[in-house]
């Protein structure tokens, strides 16, 4: 039986599929699950690194130099595919991690914008949530750190040119923005979960199909690559518990 | 040659309340701690800090020397959020000037060019802009006449980094893997004091990429081992996570009065006093 959490894994790394050699630069322990998962079976030309200064291979062998200098400058190169975390995602994509309430005086400070706005306007940038709930899920962020499809619009060509947001995975599903707005879209419910149960926990109005397909089933061979080879401890879930 | 070398007090010394002070590292990585501390302990105050924000940031927000912060990020980064600095936000004690990673780079890169900006596709769009409306926008004077942001130079008055090797002119070495923005830090200030592990008469046979700061942007230098604690500075030691732990758990005034009311040797001190008490 496929867990929840290993849905969400392969949810993830489908979202490297077919990217080729770029850095898939995962952020949280599902989406590194993933981006490994994806390299050892359809993306073998994935980037990957130690999460400091060094490009490794699968063996954690260094292959490359990668300080925060020359990372920054891949981002702009767009040669990578970020999935990043988001305290607060709207409808059109706009991620905030900076602070909750108003930005003069939040009520609650989280770690500011980071590379957010970098990214988004540079490489292909998707999103990870490990708990769907209508807290993340907003209709508005209070802060627009990673640039979401109206704004992105609304700045001009030089903002739109590069900006691609692929997917957004939660521990419900999967969604994107391939609808005629760019509104947020449900894709695929992992198994066990309903269309309803996803608009429920989520601030705003999902455009979705009359049916929505299951997120895919894993091969035996994933399934034995994510139990025994990369996560042989468990650690997905802790982030997506069954 | 100038013999560069000073103590914490010296460098301290030579800061002025209202300054704008460039902290070099990232996070919770090789910062200077040391001579952060000397700085607590100094009536030095009302300071723009400009930085890649980590415990620096968090222990001069505690002690209230900030009026504007420069920053993307504070961070422990094995604890996400660093407590004072969150505290300080919610309580409004500094304005912040919040840009983007890339943004702040360029911004150090700009300075270390004497050029008063460098064009970035990055703000664009978000509420960086919304929240900086000093920030101004350029236009691509050739065929594709792309519209950037002008990242302004972020010029400092004074910067403050830490190495793991120095010799007395100034020039310095970084050991671990990454070298941060150490060197852009000290070209962009007016006046660059680098704190370092071990003093060395030379570098032997050093791979010349790893001497990253040059003597003729740096002003003075420390010897301070063990100066970058409670954050890491790899390959001579990692970050403390045990003591970052009880910083972040412990209430300011008890930390402060625990382990900072006297010098960087009494700090060292209790520092080891309270992990053989926890051993």
């Amino acid at each position: 039986m496929t867990s929840r959490a290993e849905y969400c894994v392969l949810a993830c790394a489908d979202a490297w599929r077919d990217n080729g050699e770029v850095l898939a630069s995962p952020m949280g322990t599902v989406p590194a699950i993933g981006a490994r998962l994806a390299k050892r079976t359809f993306s073998p030309d994935l980037l990957l690194t130690d999460g400091e200064a060094l490009l490794v291979g699968l063996d954690g062998r260094a292959e490359g130099w990668l300080p925060y200098r020359q990372h920054l400058a891949m981002v702009t190169g767009g040669r990578r595919h970020v999935m990043m975390g988001a305290s607060q995602l709207d409808r059109f994509g706009n991620q905030n991690i900076s602070c909750i309430g108003d930005w003069q005086r939040p009520a609650r400070q989280l770690l500011g914008v980071r590379g957010a706005p970098v990214n988004t306007l540079n490489n292909p940038t998707s999103y990870w949530v490990p708990k769907h709930s209508r807290r993340v899920f907003v209709e508005k962020v209070d802060m627009v750190c990673g640039v979401g499809y109206d704004s992105a619009a609304a700045a001009g060509p030089s903002a739109t040119r590069y900006h691609r947001i692929p997917r957004v995975v939660s521990d419900l599903g999967v969604f994107d923005f391939a609808t005629p707005d760019h509104t947020m879209r449900l894709v695929s419910l992992h198994p066990g979960v309903t269309a309803e149960e996803v608009q429920d926990a989520t601030g705003f109005p999902l455009a979705r199909a009359d049916e929505v397909p299951c997120t895919r089933e894993p091969t035996a061979e994933e399934l034995r690559l994510i139990r025994e080879v990369i996560d042989p401890q468990g650690l997905r879930d802790r982030e997506v518990p069954a | 040659m100038t013999d560069k070398t000073m103590t914490p007090e010296d460098v301290v010394a030579r800061l002025r309340s209202g300054m704008t002070l460039g902290i070099g590292g990232w996070g919770s990585r090789r910062k200077p701690m040391a001579l952060v501390r000397a700085l607590l302990r100094s009536d030095v105050t009302d300071l723009t800090v400009v930085s890649y924000g980590g415990p620096d940031v968090g222990l001069l927000a505690a002690a209230g020397k900030i009026r504007r912060l420069v920053t993307a990020f504070v961070t422990l980064d094995s604890i996400p959020l660093e407590p004072h600095f969150r505290a300080a936000r919610q309580e409004g004690s500094f304005e912040l000037s919040e840009v983007d990673e890339a943004m702040f780079m360029w911004g150090l890169q700009a300075a270390a060019n004497r050029l008063p900006f460098l064009p970035v596709r990055a703000g664009l769009g978000s509420d960086v802009m919304r929240v900086n409306p000093e920030l101004k926008t350029v236009t691509s004077p050739y065929e594709d006449g792309e519209t950037f942001v002008a990242m302004p130079a972020l010029r400092m008055d004074a910067a403050l980094a830490h190495v793991n090797r120095a010799d007395r002119l100034g020039n310095g070495q970084y050991l671990g893997p990454d070298p941060y923005f150490d060197d852009l830090f000290c070209e962009a200030a007016d006046s660059a004091y680098v704190s370092c592990e071990e003093l060395v008469a030379d570098f032997g046979t050093a791979a010349p990429q790893s001497l990253l700061i040059k003597r003729h942007a740096v002003t003075g230098v420390v010897a301070t081992p063990h100066g970058a604690h409670f954050t890491s500075c790899v390959p001579d030691y990692d970050r403390d996570e045990a003591f970052q732990k009880l910083y972040a758990t412990t209430p300011w005034p008890e930390f402060a009065a625990r382990f900072l009311h006297g010098d960087e040797k009494s700090y060292q001190s209790a520092v080891q006093t309270w992990h053989e008490e926890s051993a």
